[in-house]
């Protein structure tokens, strides 16, 4: 980090030349110090608000609590469900279709583009308000057909797989960046072209040789879906599934300290996915 | 037509999952006529929409000038661990949003909050225009330190000597060198969040805002719930396809400023 190490050789027509560093580390300093203010306070603030109050005084009972609590299982086990069958049905999705992109069809390459940065362009509430009207309306025009079993159960309240569906095409620009800079640092023709020479199998090339080559790319991709189904609230809110952050907000209306402790709780679990993206990505670049 | 088959299943899914919705959205609005869409641009739809409108293009402005203002902080001082904390902070924060955020806030500010009870604050501050602004930033500002901290980057120092060199000031050199090539960044990290205000519901609906601001996603939320009356799903499509509109601008003005920003940071 030598980015602005001290201009040396100001000439001394500059009259600002000794003031220039003490008052740059002044205002960084006051910069730092409101930055920290602003972002500190709410973590602090919450963090006691959960284990105060005025009848029992400072207790941590919010937080065992917490683990008992009816619904706390079924929904954060909801939420990991749909989170692993995302995680795995994405990669299935695109990565096919980018290496086809790579090798056989680089006329698809703007196509590919568009597709994957669709969905940041529509919020997620425009989205869902299309789904449901889609599931309205599929389901007055397929009643009579055999399609109708098939709707019914993509909504099981069990396991929604419309929600997996949504997931899928939320999570599309995420997933399809990480995959594109994985791919990147590889040489996939070659590598594809060796192993088909010696006799490989489509599937036995990808997941045999380009997936091994892809692990940290997938692996940020994963936690980075696991972190946006997890936190997911809208979609499923509105379809009316109760995943874990739907359950937070049914819970807060009646107990208001156990939603922020479980609030700090996931807020350290999106840290420590991200420290994991992080530390796995570093780790491997000086390879 | 075989050699492109490996994307089909993607095509094919997005068309389906991506697709449908799209049309049924599209076509809800329309039916019957256009009536739904003129509904949507008077009375209290359209407050809801200027207020969306209004409390992102805040947000935007107040996020990307404070989140630039953090990341130079960051960027200049010397300390790898404070660039480190701060850059994974913000990774970690603008993630964050959502239902958790509100909670934060609610205990900080809100009613029976930790910090509104020791200043005093009058109940409901929390929850108005600026209450919500002030949670909005709490995302905003990180996403805008991870956009504009690789333009920072590649402000050479070199630039600063000779522009000190020959005699400018630092007024200078922000004026004529700095700024003019941190213009597209920073347009492009307004718009950004922009977009990420804009589309935010989880939030605002988790707070309870819509009674003392009602938004535009909160607006949709109610329709499709028929919390209003029935047969006002259609007006939550024609709200969404407004919706959708505004998205759209604001990505295609995001888009080439994005490409030309990182021209600079090669």
């Amino acid at each position: 980090m030598t980015t602005l190490a001290p201009v040396a050789p100001v000439p001394e027509t500059v009259p600002t030349g000794q003031a220039r560093p003490s008052r740059s580390r002044l205002w960084r300093g006051v910069v730092l110090a409101l930055a920290g203010l602003y972002f500190l306070v709410p973590l602090g603030a919450s963090f006691w608000f959960t284990i105060y109050n005025e009848t029992t005084g400072v207790s941590f009972a919010p937080y065992l609590e917490l683990w008992t609590a009816e619904g706390f299982a079924s929904s954060l086990l909801l939420s990991l469900g749909l989170a692993v069958a995302t995680i795995v049905l994405v990669p299935l999705l695109t990565l096919p279709a980018m290496i086809t992109v790579r090798l056989a069809a680089p006329r698809l390459r703007p196509v590919m583009e568009v597709v994957c940065t669709l969905p940041l362009v529509v919020p997620p509430i425009t989205f869902v308000a299309g789904i449901s009207k889609s599931l309205q309306v599929g389901g007055e025009v397929l009643a009579p057909t055999p399609f109708w079993a098939t709707l019914i159960a993509i909504q099981d309240q069990d396991f929604p797989l419309v929600l997996v569906f949504v997931y899928v095409i939320l999570v599309l620009p995420f997933v399809y960046r990480s995959l594109d800079a994985g791919l990147r640092t590889m040489d996939v023709r070659t590598l594809v072209e060796a192993a088909r020479n010696l006799g490989a199998s489509w599937p036995h090339v990808l997941f045999r040789v380009i997936v091994p080559n892809l692990r940290s790319a997938l692996a940020s991709a994963s936690f980075l879906t696991l972190a946006l189904v997890l936190g997911e609230y809208t979609v499923a809110s509105i379809l009316g599934y109760q995943p874990f952050a739907v359950w937070i907000v049914t819970i807060s209306g009646s107990k208001g300290q156990l939603s922020v402790a479980v609030s700090v709780l996931s807020l350290l679990l999106t840290w420590l996915l991200l420290l994991t993206i992080s530390g796995g990505t570093r780790g491997r670049r000086p390879a | 037509m075989r050699r492109s088959l490996g994307a089909l299943p993607l095509l094919v899914f997005v068309g389906l999952a991506f697709g449908i919705p799209a049309i049924a959205m599209v076509a809800g609005a329309f039916t019957p006529g256009l009536d739904n869409l003129a509904l949507t641009l008077q009375g209290g739809y359209l407050l809801a929409l200027l207020n969306s409108v209004k409390l992102s293009a805040v947000v935007a402005v107040l996020g990307a000038v404070l989140g630039t203002f953090l990341a130079q902080a960051v960027v200049t001082s010397r300390s790898t661990a404070l660039r480190e904390a701060v850059l994974t902070a913000s990774g970690v924060l603008a993630n964050f949003g959502g239902v958790p955020l509100a909670f934060f806030w609610v205990a900080t500010l809100g009613n029976a909050g930790v910090v509104s009870g020791l200043l005093g604050l009058p109940s409901g501050t929390l929850f108005s225009f600026w209450g919500l602004a002030l949670v909005y930033l709490y995302f905003a500002v990180p996403l805008m330190v991870l956009v504009i901290a690789p333009a920072l980057d590649g402000l050479r120092p070199q630039w600063r000597e000779a522009a000190a060199n020959n005699g400018a000031t630092t007024w200078h050199y922000w004026r004529h060198v700095g700024l003019p090539v941190l213009t597209p960044g920073l347009l492009g990290g307004v718009v950004l969040l922009f977009g990420s205000a804009f589309a935010a519901y989880a939030t605002a609906s988790a707070m309870g805002a819509g009674t003392v601001l009602p938004l535009v996603t909160l607006k949709i939320a109610a329709a499709l719930s028929g919390d209003v009356q029935t047969g006002f799903e259609n007006v939550g499509l024609a709200l969404s396809l407004d919706m959708v509109l505004v998205a759209a601008l604001v990505m295609a003005v995001y888009l080439p400023l994005q490409r030309r920003s990182t021209r600079w940071l090669q």
